[in-house]
Formats: C-alpha cells, sequence, structure tokens
C-alpha cells in the first residue's frame, strides 16, 4: 500500500489507486484553478480534458493516468 | 536517443492488443505504446475498483508474453518528426520510434457538450466517472445521476452501482421507441442481449436530458427534463456523456483522410496513408467485438498476410451491422444543442463562453477571436463540442499533440534539418 503526500497530508491508498482518485479519497478530488478562479475536478477520466492536472514530484502530470506511488508529493495549488 | 519498430502500434486497448497478437507470428520487431498505466484501453481498465473480464485477462497477458512485443505503457505520442518517425514521451523521458508501418488503435473518448454548471467539480464525463470509479475513486453511498446518451450509461451506472453509490436516475435522451428498436435487434448479437439484461437499472429513463447541473462550489443537484417535464434531483455526482468520438486527430495530424469524424479505411483497415493502418474505435464507434476483429485484421495486413486478414471479413461484417444499430439508436436530439446559456464556458481550458463563440465563421475564426481550443487540452473536449453544436470542422492538430516537457522537445534538436 504506497503512501504519498497530497498538499502536504498524507495518505495510504490501495495498490493501483489513480492520483485522481487519492484527490477524492484525501479531499474535495479538486486537481486545479481555472484561468478565471473556479476550482476544477478531473472530467474525462481518461487522459483527454486536462482538468486534472497537478504537479506531481515537481513535474505537471494527469492525476488519473498516474498511479500513486510510495513517496510521491502531488500539489493542486502549485 | 531513438529506437525502430517495424510495426508500430498506438493504443493498447481491445483493437491494438488484437493487431500485436496478430502481427507477431510474422517474428517482426512490434512496439505496442499506450498513455495508460495498463494496457486494456477503455473497455478493460484496470484498477482496484475494476473487474477485468477472464478474456481480456488472457489476451493481455498473451500480448504480453511474446517476445517481438515491447509495451510501453504511460507513454503518448508528442509529434511526427519526419516521415515514419514519431517523438514519444513516458514519465520519464522522451525519444523517437522509427517505423516501417503504423498502426493507429487510438480509440474513442466521449463527447462531453456544455451546460450550465457543467463546470462544478462532482460533474463528470459518463464514462469517465466508471473510469474514475475503477480507479479507485470513491463513491460508496454517494447519490450520482447518470445522463447523456448510449448504452455506456448503463455500463456506467453499474460500476457505480457496484461500487456502493446509489444511482439516483439514469437520463437518456433518445427516445423510447429508438431505445426499443435497438432493444429489440439485439438477438442478433445474442451476447450483446445479455450484457443489457445485466445492466438494466430501474431508474432508466428515455426522452430525458440534463438541463443544468446546480450548485455554487461544487455540485448539489440536477435539473432534468423528463419527457417535456422539468424534475430535479439532489446529488453528489453528475456523470454526463453524449456518446463515444472516434480518436482521430493523430491520424489527422499524418495526412490520413476523414470519413466524418473517424479515419477512412479501406477493407484491409488501410487509411489513405501508405504504410498507416486504423482499426478500433477511431475509425467509427462500433463496441469491443468489432474493435478486436478490426485489430486483427489490421495487424495481419500489416505484415503482409492478407489471405489471413481477408478470413476475417465476415466477422468484422456481423459486428458492423451491430454498430450500425447502435449509432442509429441512439443519434442525438436537436435540442441538444440549446443546453449551453450564452455565458455557459464551452472551453474548459481558456474559459470561453458560449456568447463568445456563437456567430463566429468557423473553428479557425473562433481559436483567433476567443483563444477556444488554444489550451491544453487542444480542442479535443471544446473542439468535438463546437463541432456539433456549430457545424465546424476541427482543423488537424499541429505539434506537440499533448503537452510535454521541454527536455522531451529537445529531441526534435536531433533530426536533420528536412
Ligand atoms: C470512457 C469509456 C468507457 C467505456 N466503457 C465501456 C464499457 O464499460 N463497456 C463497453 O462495452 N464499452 C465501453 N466503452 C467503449 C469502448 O471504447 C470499446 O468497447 C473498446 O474499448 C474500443 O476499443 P479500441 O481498442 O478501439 O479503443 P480503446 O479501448 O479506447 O483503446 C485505445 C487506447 O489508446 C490510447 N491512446 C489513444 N491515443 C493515444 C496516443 N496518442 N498515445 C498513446 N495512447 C493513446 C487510449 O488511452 C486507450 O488506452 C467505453 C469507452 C469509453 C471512451
Ligand atoms: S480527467 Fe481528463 S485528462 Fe484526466
Amino acid at each position: 500500500m504506497p503512501e504519498l503526500t497530497l498538499d502536504g497530508r498524507a495518505l495510504r491508498v490501495a495498490e493501483g489507486t489513480s492520483v485522481a482518485a487519492a484527490l477524492a479519497l484525501a479531499g474535495d478530488g479538486c486537481t486545479r484553478t481555472s484561468v478565471s478562479g473556479q476550482r476544477r475536478a478531473p472530467l474525462c477520466g481518461m487522459g483527454i480534458c486536462q482538468e486534472c492536472r497537478v504537479s506531481i514530484d515537481g513535474r505537471r502530470r494527469l492525476a488519473c493516468q498516474t498511479l500513486c506511488r510510495d513517496g510521491m508529493q502531488v500539489e493542486t495549488r502549485a | 536517443m531513438s529506437a525502430h519498430a517495424d510495426v508500430l502500434i498506438i493504443g493498447a486497448g481491445p483493437a491494438g492488443l488484437n493487431a500485436a497478437l496478430a502481427a507477431a507470428p510474422s517474428g517482426a520487431r512490434i512496439v505496442l505504446l499506450d498513455d495508460n498505466p495498463w494496457p486494456g484501453g477503455q473497455i478493460w481498465r484496470a484498477g482496484p475498483q475494476a473487474s477485468v473480464p477472464a478474456q481480456a485477462q488472457r489476451l493481455r497477458e498473451h500480448v504480453g508474453a511474446l517476445n517481438n512485443v515491447q509495451h510501453h505503457p504511460q507513454t503518448r505520442v508528442i509529434a511526427a518528426t519526419g516521415p515514419r518517425q514519431l517523438l514519444v514521451e513516458d514519465a520519464e523521458r522522451g525519444w523517437l520510434i522509427d517505423y516501417d508501418t503504423l498502426i493507429l488503435c487510438t480509440g474513442a473518448r466521449e463527447l462531453l457538450l456544455p451546460f450550465p454548471g457543467w463546470t462544478l467539480p462532482g460533474v463528470t464525463g459518463a464514462g469517465g466517472l466508471q473510469a474514475l470509479v475503477k480507479g479507485g475513486l470513491p463513491v460508496r453511498d454517494q447519490r450520482v445521476v447518470i445522463a447523456g446518451s448510449g448504452p455506456l450509461l448503463l455500463a456506467s451506472a453499474a460500476t457505480a452501482r457496484h461500487n456502493g453509490a446509489q444511482v439516483v436516475g439514469v437520463a437518456e435522451q433518445a427516445t423510447r421507441g429508438a431505445v426499443a428498436g435497438f432493444a429489440a435487434q439485439l438477438p442478433r448479437w445474442p451476447n450483446k442481449l445479455l450484457q443489457a439484461f445485466g445492466l438494466f437499472d430501474r431508474h432508466y429513463r428515455t426522452d430525458s436530458h440534463v438541463v443544468e447541473a446546480l450548485g455554487t462550489e461544487r455540485l448539489e443537484g440536477v435539473r432534468l427534463r423528463q419527457h417535456g417535464k422539468l424534475v430535479e434531483l439532489a446529488c453528489e455526482r453528475l456523470a454526463c456523456g453524449f456518446g463515444l468520438i472516434p480518436n482521430s486527430q493523430l491520424g489527422q495530424a499524418l495526412g490520413c483522410t476523414l470519413h466524418g469524424q473517424a479515419l477512412a479505411v479501406d477493407a484491409w483497415q488501410a487509411t489513405s496513408e501508405p504504410g498507416l493502418f486504423a482499426a478500433g474505435e477511431c475509425t467509427g464507434f462500433g463496441g469491443s467485438e468489432l474493435a478486436l476483429v478490426e485489430g486483427t485484421i489490421a495487424g495481419l495486413a500489416a505484415v503482409g498476410d492478407r489471405q489471413g486478414a481477408a478470413r476475417h471479413w465476415p466477422q468484422r461484417a456481423r459486428w458492423q451491422g451491430f454498430a450500425k444499430a447502435l449509432n442509429h439508436a441512439f443519434a442525438l436530439a436537436p435540442q441538444l444543442k440549446q443546453l449551453a446559456r450564452p455565458d455557459t464556458l464551452v472551453c474548459r481550458c481558456e474559459d470561453v463562453p458560449y456568447s463568445k463563440l456563437a456567430g463566429q465563421r468557423d473553428w479557425r475564426e473562433a481559436k483567433l477571436s476567443s483563444r477556444c481550443g488554444m489550451g491544453a487540452c487542444q480542442g479535443r473536449v471544446c473542439g468535438a463540442a463546437a463541432q456539433h453544436l456549430f457545424g465546424w470542422q476541427p482543423s488537424a492538430p499541429r505539434p506537440p499533440f499533448s503537452p510535454a516537457r521541454i527536455e522531451t522537445l529537445l529531441c526534435l534538436d536531433d533530426t536533420p534539418p528536412a
């Protein structure tokens, strides 16, 4: 069971859990703030819409297509 | 760094897996790329809350065991860098792949149409919710409304319910007559009939569509029009998708001719571009059985086994019949073009409202004057929506096809000037 950090909060999740799912397990599931200031959450779940892009270990990645790994650092407001 | 493939396959869904399996006995060096963590595509998506059928497990294991098939998960295509060469990127690195033959098995995505409130957290695609739940998204004890069109609504409802959600409504826009007519044809495809019965939901309503997602910070409820009457349902999630549209952009960028929104192919699954094949839902929506047989034909044709390929034609024709019945039954009603209000965002990347698009001449003009389609999704959501709403044909995408890291784009400098 990998343990990761989401916006500073530690969370342990089941093997194979996506980062998008982990964000909903840890909090409100939101991933980014739009150009006009709306909070957004994953929409398509399959790598198309880009609503789920977050910072993972300092790199911008899609939360819906990234699996949680031990020690991962995820930031939604970076 | 660069690599070579005799046969390069993009997409490891049913079509891509079967293409690899069919091409492998030739001994060709095969590379299979997919942007997801696991092979299986949309229908056989793996995850902590997913159950992958035995047939799919076996296919995945079979392909995994082939020595001449190299699978690169979580890898996406960034650019076409020369004749028969693509720049690709995974989580760690970017590299170039040269190929002799390319098979596009890029599948389909949901048609997501804008309606008031659709940007609220809690609103997802219909297949989108299914995919997120399979990946571990918690829905236990949440009230879920599913809306839009097509058999995917029932599949999504079943996955949500299986994971503890309370499905309080399933709104299908097609008429009762159309859905009943489709169901009456299902005995021609017996295993599909069994699937449909297994998925039936007592909250399923035809002639119904979403009007508005309600809430301020996040979704609190949904307003639906059911048989002409407005109803409101309180819910934590709304999963709304209006059927599937082919992922034809990569093919389009490589010069392939389109047939409607799909990649045009001949009897060998060959596109208009030499050495370039396409199979599965990027050539038109038709379900996994059609994708599988098209993948087989493309894989065999790609390694020159035309005799073998032609043996699968009757099976393909059978599933094409199913696809036709499906597409006919779930054709979208014209009133769905009127869901957006002037202030409803159509482009979610650049926050462009409907009012900025209505009245523009074409997609190009709309893009230039409003930035619609210029954001991170490259118009894959709003371009398809605008095509449905206004009839604008989106232009072929320009590289990078998806947001890429600077280090990857630097690989472009390795290529000699044309
Ligand atoms: C969200 C969703 C859920 C669905 N759920 C069901 C279901 O429950 N039951 C059912 O019968 N049918 C379902 N379908 C229909 C399904 O699409 C088909 O039945 C079947 O999966 C089609 O197979 P395919 O091989 O053509 O494409 P897909 O299964 O879509 O596979 C295509 C693969 O290619 C990848 N890809 C696309 N472009 C690129 C690129 N540029 N670079 C790298 N990889 C790429 C995709 O991520 C995907 O993994 C679903 C469709 C969608 C969109
Ligand atoms: S939810 Fe759409 S790209 Fe991840």
